[in-house]
């Protein structure tokens, strides 16, 4: 697997831009961080629609909220803990609660904010907007599966957090692929263990699958782009056809992708699960790969993870 | 009229938290006149289209106000006065704090204070943007105005010279726990608003002629927002909460709101 030419916030500018151009409600709105989010092209094309409040996330998001109840679609951008407990009350009331649809986006999540360290990097982003009813939650796996699903988080009538990794993907999907919000996709089909992965984590996951294999381990990998609303069904009859689940996702395992598929599989289908993730702690610097390590987030964790669900099936 | 209107604005407001027995009335009777003024003459609106999309919007960032809002709207026709006796019973659509998803007339979800301001100044934005006539106008609370996110707001709208944006402060010096000045004083407000780029009047509150006034002068102040600081006593008209630090949030009995009605009917009478 090979890694994208372009940083992902390039593909997410483009289509930011393409849905300006279709449709005029289209609004963004900065924090002093539209250099890390790329948006400089989007200012260029649409000056006035381009907000900068400075240095003021509540800001950002009540005026975002304001600008929504005038009839706006608004995106807002910052670091995923600047866009989630930072603001968590904002969010919660003047957008959700409210019924107010702006799209929310996150850059920069848990150990990808590398060298900004522990004020920055966020592992509990997730947790926080999954505990707010109505927001849906989308975290793209490489440019072509965040070009498929963009005009959906457009059109969503709700608010939409946008959990963005900004540097380069990992190529997963081909260009043209489908993906539905709130549709969990098969990467690859296996029967022994299911493997739940969303964000950076799919790519380790296929890789996981591969290691699995020479054990003669069979492993389908899922693909969870939408964390909420959770494809349930399609993690059921996954668990129900291997009998075993690992999660793998690059956040805590408390009430993110991990916590969904507990919750999910403890009240439909219990299986053996475990989890991969952060175990409760907080992020420090280091660059992905290090803190990957460090954290047990690579590909060698998940198999691992993989094998002691597949025996605890059989025990 | 505008003086009447304020008077059935507060004798309705005093009822319907009354009828309930609790209820942030000092917060709410510190607000009939400018709301008169507000819904009985300065804004383009229709209770029989409460969603007209070019008309002024309101919203009440102090949103413990609500139920004075709901007399307001009440008295203008959005919905029928029998709705004010069902104030934050069950299943009401009438809550103690503003709700845009349920109450016709009310443009913003508001309660978490701080937070309504952002989003009149999000309007006023999306306003210039449309370059629409609509006008903004909001209510903040002297105490609301400790929270960061006021002056984050203040700040953006100084900044963008929102001349559509027209904001009150309820000045009634007193907040739950105490004096304004004794808890995290406020004091110069005026210069504060001034410092931040606004166009700043102080009037007396319960006066509908001077809010008139005020109001009439802030609509030609095309090249920055206008903050209309309204000189008001809180609980004002409640003979049990006038001027009380109490008042904030209180039980009332029936004979104490039944008397209250009485006195403000001799006034008029």
């Amino acid at each position: 697997m090979e890694l994208e030419n372009r940083w992902l916030r390039e593909t997410y500018v483009d289509e930011l831009i393409a849905a300006a151009e279709r449709d005029e409600r289209v609004v963004i709105l900065e924090a002093d961080l539209s250099k890390a989010a790329g948006t400089g092209r989007f200012k260029e094309r649409f000056p006035e629609r381009t907000i900068n409040v400075g240095i003021a996330e509540a800001g950002m998001i009540g005026t975002a909220a304001g600008m929504a109840a005038m009839g706006k679609i608004p995106f807002t951008h910052t670091f995923t803990p600047f866009s989630t407990r930072r603001v968590c009350d904002q969010v919660t009331l003047s957008v959700a609660y409210a019924g107010l649809g702006v799209k929310i986006m996150g850059s920069d999540p848990g150990v990808t904010a590398e060298l900004n360290g522990g004020t920055h990097m966020s592992m509990e982003d997730v947790a926080i907007m999954r505990n707010i009813p109505g927001m849906t939650i989308f975290e793209p796996t490489d440019s072509a599966q965040l070009r498929a699903a963009f005009p959906q988080i457009v059109e969503c009538a709700g608010p939409v957090y946008i959990r963005l990794l900004r540097r380069n993907a990992v190529k997963i999907f081909e260009e043209g692929c489908a993906c539905t919000l709130g549709k969990g996709i098969v990467l690859r089909e296996g029967r022994d263990v299911t493997i739940a992965a969303s964000g950076i984590m799919t790519a380790e996951a296929l890789d996981a699958a591969e290691l699995l294999r020479a054990d003669g381990i069979d492993a389908e990998v899922l693909n969870f782009h939408t964390i909420k609303p959770f494809d349930e069904a399609l993690l059921i009859a996954s668990a129900g056809k291997t009998g075993a689940v690992v999660s793998a996702e690059n956040h805590s395992i408390l009430n993110g992708l991990g916590g969904a598929v507990a919750e999910c599989l403890s009240e439909n289908r219990p299986v053996p699960l475990r989890r991969v993730g952060v175990r409760d702690h907080f992020g420090e610097v280091g660059l992905t790969e290090f803190l990957k390590e460090k954290y047990g987030l690579t590909a060698k964790d998940i198999a691992a993870a993989a094998r002691s669900a597949v025996a605890a099936k059989k025990g | 009229m505008l003086r009447k209107k304020a008077h059935e604005i507060r004798k309705y407001t005093l009822t319907s938290i009354g009828k309930l027995g609790v209820g942030h009335i000092g917060g709410s009777l510190s607000l009939p006149e400018v709301l008169a003024v507000l819904y009985f003459d300065v804004m383009n609106i229709d209770p029989a289209d409460p969603k007209k999309p070019d008309r002024d919007r309101f919203v009440l960032s102090k949103g413990h106000g609500g139920p004075a809002l709901y007399a307001t709207l009440a008295l203008r026709g959005y919905f029928g006065l029998d709705w004010l006796d069902t104030l934050n019973r069950p299943n009401t659509n009438l809550p103690s704090h503003c709700d845009m998803n349920r109450t016709p007339g009310v443009d913003m979800t508001t309660g978490s204070l701080g937070q309504g301001f952002s989003a009149a100044v999000g309007m006023a934005v999306a306003g210039k943007l449309n370059r629409s006539p609509v006008r903004v106008y909001t209510i903040i609370g002297d105490g609301e105005s400790q929270e960061g996110q006021i002056w984050e707001a203040a700040m953006l709208a100084g900044s963008r010279r929102l001349g559509n944006l027209i904001a009150f402060t309820d000045y009634n010096k007193m907040q739950l726990d105490g004096y304004i000045e004794e808890v995290n004083g406020l004091y110069p407000l005026d210069k504060k608003w001034e410092a931040f780029g606004w166009h700043v009047q102080s009037v007396d509150g319960h006066d509908v002629a001077a809010i008139s006034h005020a109001i009439d002068n802030a609509q030609k102040i095309t090249d920055r927002p206008s903050m209309i600081l309204l000189d008001t006593v809180k609980g004002k008209g409640g003979y049990f909460c006038e001027n009380q630090v109490a008042s904030h949030n209180m039980n009332i009995t029936g004979e104490m709101w039944q008397k209250a009605v009485a006195l403000l009917d001799e006034e008029d009478a």
